[in-house]
């Protein structure tokens, strides 16, 4: 075909067959496969549930000794998933199994996939991964599960169906009312503040300004005041303009919460460098290493985050316990994990970590991300 | 025609004329690749397994459909950086109509001739224009990307008709061929057989080694040109399709410097980029390579960094070997035509 249609004479001859291929196919539009047509037969043909799990889960069965597992995260050489993995791997340490780190070098969505399949042929007991992707990772992580490999996410959720457990970093109710009451710790349970978020449609960031709003109507916060709740958009510039308009329009402002890495530190560098600083509160949601100076020169007196070395420490024995058939991932069921104690597995199994991390000048330097 | 493009193919540079003496770089690579098998399937229990070389063929089909087409592309001395933003903007087009309701058997072909359209735009700003390929494709590369996070944004689709999503994962039955790799090994006997026992092919490398030589010939170098980028789009948008459907999640972002691996497997395979030479089973080799190389580093547990710098030394002594084999044999029997001028670039 290449060689004949060079003889014809020009681009115009390329556009013919490209425009009878637009009617045929407008033709054969009606009654294909659509969205539409395949959700029906998609939910019923659900996906099997991982065919080789137990039936049911033996709480007091003992942890194996010589589990493998693997931490894949989104990206390797990432400081923040660096930590995650090193505690899970000390966790597994702690049970006297194998654990490793492996994954890509860029976070992209397909990167991951060729990674689970080599722990699916290396016949690891269990793979633990930080979802680039729900979807992408989906199917390979469905055909580990079938050769009997537990899967365990963790920072990043993968679509409930191709997991065993979810290990959440924190509960949206927990984030949002313990915000409230580090505040009132802070300004001494009276006075205005005003909420620094990200966008106005951010959904995280909305649903614990809900649960804050709801904190606030309990009796012991009735002299606390919020006055307004700004959007910086998670851009540092607006944040930082957002701040300086906040503190302008209410001179009696006493404190500012910004449920938002880039929130916060845009806040705090405002304030470290105005009159404001020592007599505004600035505290939120925010990284160690973003917020460290602020800790140091007393602007900021504490903020919370989770714990990442928390975080893999609980996944790495939530894999051990998955793996020795003390739980199966369902709803209700117990297992402990080391020094952190014992979890209960709550709805499309999902583990909450616990409540938010709070980081000071204590303890501010024992942790880089 | 023919013997005029005969002469022109005879009169390209003296090194990869007479293979006989030493060994040809694609053969090499051929050699290389079944050493690494016999080494993998020896050293790694896991590797020769059905399953692992089903996978691992499966993740490069995208990368092989393209190659092919870029190795038309480069043996007459063009290239197309665009494909994996093409590949992208296929996906997220797959993407956005599925989400709105399209049939899927409408979706794939509109898209795959929304790339020819892509690849029709890279040929004429190329051969009507007269711009550099490397400077056009650049610049599509970027402009392509975007329209398609413009077409889907950060969204991610998915959902995908489980009967489409398992033909682009599963294996032609029994073999560790998934059906996407089969089909590749179609257009590459195709392929193989219109560059290198056609007279289409051998216009292509008379354009790559000598264009002014081979347009005086009566080859029309413009039209065939402009073929080569309307196929090298093509064959990216259908690699976007089965790219979307095997991982079933449709991104703008999907494939991001997918580019560059088909770039390097033609380097590997052995084409020159100065045009004129290279053959079809070169590239495949080397798309093989790399790709069966990585899966038993992999397997290894070698890091991503160790794997990335095992690669770039494979492809830095692809480039050098030839020249440094071509000039030792200008040392030692110095030939009486004049050797060949230096590259242009």
């Amino acid at each position: 075909m290449l060689i004949s249609s060079r003889r014809s004479t020009s681009a115009t001859a390329l556009i013919g067959p490209v425009l009878i291929g637009l009617v045929s196919i407008g033709l054969t539009a009606c009654g294909g496969t659509t969205k539409g047509s395949t959700a029906a037969s998609q939910s019923a043909a659900a996906p099997a549930p991982a065919a080789a799990a137990p039936a049911s889960a033996n709480p007091d069965a003992p942890i194996k000794e010589g589990i493998k597992i693997a931490f894949l995260p989104k990206q390797i050489n990432n400081p923040y998933e660096t930590i995650v993995d090193k505690a899970g791997i000390e966790a597994a340490a702690e049970y006297k199994g194998e654990a490793k780190e492996v994954g890509p070098s860029d976070a992209s969505a397909s990167s991951q996939v060729s990674y689970i399949n080599t722990l699916t042929q290396q016949r690891q007991d269990a793979i633990l991964i930080a979802a680039n992707d729900a979807n992408a990772v989906c199917g390979p992580l469905q055909q580990a599960r079938s050769k009997g490999i537990k899967v365990v996410t963790y920072d990043s959720d993968a679509s409930k169906d191709c997991r065993d457990l979810f290990i959440n970093q924190a509960s949206s109710e927990e984030v949002g009312r313990s915000q409230i009451a580090m505040l009132s710790d802070l300004i001494g349970g009276k006075g205005e503040f005003a909420i620094l978020s990200a966008t106005a449609n951010a959904t995280n960031q909305n649903t614990w300004i809900e649960f804050m709003k709801d904190e606030l109507t309990k009796p012991e916060y009735k002299d606390m005041k919020l006055v307004k709740v700004a959007y910086g958009d998670d851009d540092d510039q607006k944040s930082f303009q957002e701040t300086q308009g906040l503190l302008q329009a209410y001179p009696d402002l006493k404190g500012i919460i910004a449920p938002t890495t880039v929130g916060i530190s845009a806040a705090a560098r405002y304030v470290s460098g105005s009159k404001y600083k020592g007599k505004v509160v600035v505290t939120g949601l925010g990284t160690p290493n973003q917020m460290r100076e602020y800790v140091k020169n007393g602007t900021v007196e504490k903020f919370a985050l989770w714990n990442p070395k928390d975080l893999g420490y609980l996944a790495g024995y939530a894999a051990a316990a998955l793996v020795s058939g003390q739980i199966t991932g369902a709803e209700g069921e117990k297992f402990t994990a080391g020094r952190l104690g014992e979890y209960t597995i709550g709805k499309d199994g999902e583990v909450i970590l616990g409540p938010p991390f709070t980081f000071d000048a204590g303890n501010i330097d024992e942790f880089d991300f | 025609m023919a013997p005029d493009v005969t002469a022109a193919t005879a009169a390209s540079p003296a090194t990869a004329a007479n293979p006989g003496r030493f060994l040809r770089w694609d053969v090499l690579v051929g050699l290389l690749l079944v050493a690494v098998l016999i080494g993998g399937a020896a050293g790694s229990p896991e590797f020769a397994t059905a399953g692992n070389l089903s996978f691992a063929l499966g993740d490069l089909g995208e990368i092989a459909m393209i190659a092919l087409a870029m190795t038309l592309l480069v043996v007459a001395a063009e290239v197309d950086l665009s494909v994996a933003s093409v590949l992208g903007l296929s996906s997220a087009l797959v993407g956005a109509m599925w989400d709105g309701g399209w049939a899927i058997e409408t979706i794939i072909p509109l898209v795959v001739v929304i790339g020819g359209v892509c690849g029709l735009v890279n040929g004429l700003l190329v051969t009507r224009l007269g711009l550099p390929s490397l400077a056009v494709t650049i610049g599509t590369l970027a402009l392509y990307r975007g329209l398609a996070y413009v077409v889907l944004g950060d969204r991610a689709v998915a959902e995908f008709p489980p009967g489409y999503t398992s033909l682009a994962v599963d294996d032609v039955p029994g073999t560790p061929i998934p059906y996407p790799v089969m089909l590749f090994a179609l257009l590459a006997v195709v392929t193989g057989v219109a560059l290198h026992a056609t007279g289409f092919g051998r216009s292509l490398f008379a354009i790559g080694a000598q264009v002014e030589a081979a347009h005086f010939a009566g080859i029309r170098v413009k039209r065939i040109k402009l073929i080569l980028f309307v196929v090298s789009g093509t064959v990216a948008a259908f690699a976007g399709v089965v790219y979307t459907l095997r991982y079933g999640s449709a991104r703008a972002d999907n494939g991001t410097g997918l580019e560059l691996a088909v770039i390097a497997a033609v380097l590997l395979g052995g084409v020159d980029f100065d045009g004129g030479k290279g053959t079809l089973g070169g590239v495949i080799a080397g798309v093989l390579l790399i790709g069966l190389l990585r899966n038993l580093l992999m397997l290894n547990d070698v890091s991503t960094e160790i794997q990335s710098i095992v690669t770039g030394l494979l492809l830095v002594i692809s480039v050098i070997t030839p020249r440094l084999v071509a000039a030792a044999r200008r040392r030692r029997r110095p030939s009486p035509s004049p050797a060949p001028p230096p590259p242009n670039s």
